[in-house]
């Protein structure tokens, strides 16, 4: 492991994508947070959005700091993908969720037991 | 890039990190659950202003329309479904927040050591041209397959969701006169 370089130029955001990659992993941790902490099942989708938006950033600051050798744009084009995926994934699970209020009239995930041995 | 240019660069990137994180914080903090929802529409919207200062305008674009429009409005949605109009408290409780603060904040500090200790590439000048037209020939060209997949997957998403989000049971119309007591 190499020292930390803590210069001036890293945290510029003009100079260098690093300051992108630390707010994408702060936004990833803060969605984990809500995914592990949060009972009713609407806000933990919520905490999932946050991780697939980190994730994102995480993409388009790659695709910045390359280089234009091969095939242009692919990181553009993946995060256009996660978008896509993250709408049919959130159109589905709340339909789930809706699903599951109706038969146990809460949303919680920990009341949902009917699988619990 | 110019003096000046670059301060307002670094500016409104501390300005949208500021709203980003912060609503962020709000979205894993909140007990209000309708707030947690409207905070996460900032969340989105600091996000789409960084694609776009990273030159990537298509996906800022993108993000409005999808997350900001789509996602958001049926997440929406769902808090409204699943909650009784009268219940006022709209309840987001949250289990024991000890042990996940305590490894999250771990994972963070290893992320940010990694992310700091790396030598990462500079980034090359501004100045790329819009991306629209390569990612058009992109999803054209290259990427025509999962492009393809994608949309069979949008077609079976949007049917399993309206097939789970239906009612359960249509009521059988009885006919006139066979009403039991």
């Amino acid at each position: 492991m190499g020292t930390l370089a803590l210069g001036c130029d890293v945290l510029m955001a003009s100079r260098s994508v690093t300051p992108f990659l630390l707010v994408g992993a702060t936004l990833f941790c803060l969605g984990l947070f809500t995914v592990l902490t949060r009972k009713n099942a609407v806000a933990v989708l919520m905490g999932v959005e946050l991780i697939l938006n980190s994730a994102n950033i995480n993409f388009v600051a790659f695709e910045r700091m390359r280089s234009m050798s091969g095939t242009p744009l692919s990181g553009h084009i993946f995060a256009i993908f996660v978008i896509i995926l993250a709408a049919a994934e959130a159109a589905v699970a709340l339909a789930i969720v809706l699903s599951m209020y109706r038969n146990f009239h809460t949303s919680d995930v920990d009341q949902a037991t009917l699988m619990k041995g | 890039m110019e003096g000046w240019k670059e301060l307002l660069y670094n500016v409104a990137f501390w300005v949208l990190t500021v709203l980003t994180v912060g609503s962020g914080v709000y979205v894993a903090l909140s007990k209000n659950i309708v707030r947690t929802g409207f905070s996460l529409l900032l969340t989105f919207f600091g996000v789409a202003g960084l694609y776009a200062l990273l030159e990537a305008d298509f996906v800022a674009a993108l993000q409005l329309l999808i997350y900001v429009g789509g996602i958001l409005v049926l997440f929406l949605f769902a808090v409204m479904l699943t909650h009784k109009i009268t219940d006022v408290n709209l309840s987001n409780e949250s289990s024991s927040q000890g042990g996940p603060f305590f490894a999250v904040f771990v994972l963070w500090i290893f992320l940010v050591y990694v992310i700091l200790a790396t030598k990462w590439p500079d980034a090359p000048k501004f100045g790329r041209q819009a991306t629209v037209e390569e990612i058009g020939r992109g999803l054209m060209g290259k990427w025509l397959l999962p492009f393809e997949v994608v949309s069979l997957l949008l077609l079976v998403a949007l049917i399993g969701a309206a097939y789970l989000a239906r009612p359960l049971a249509v009521k059988v119309i009885e006919p006139l006169g066979s009403k039991k007591a």
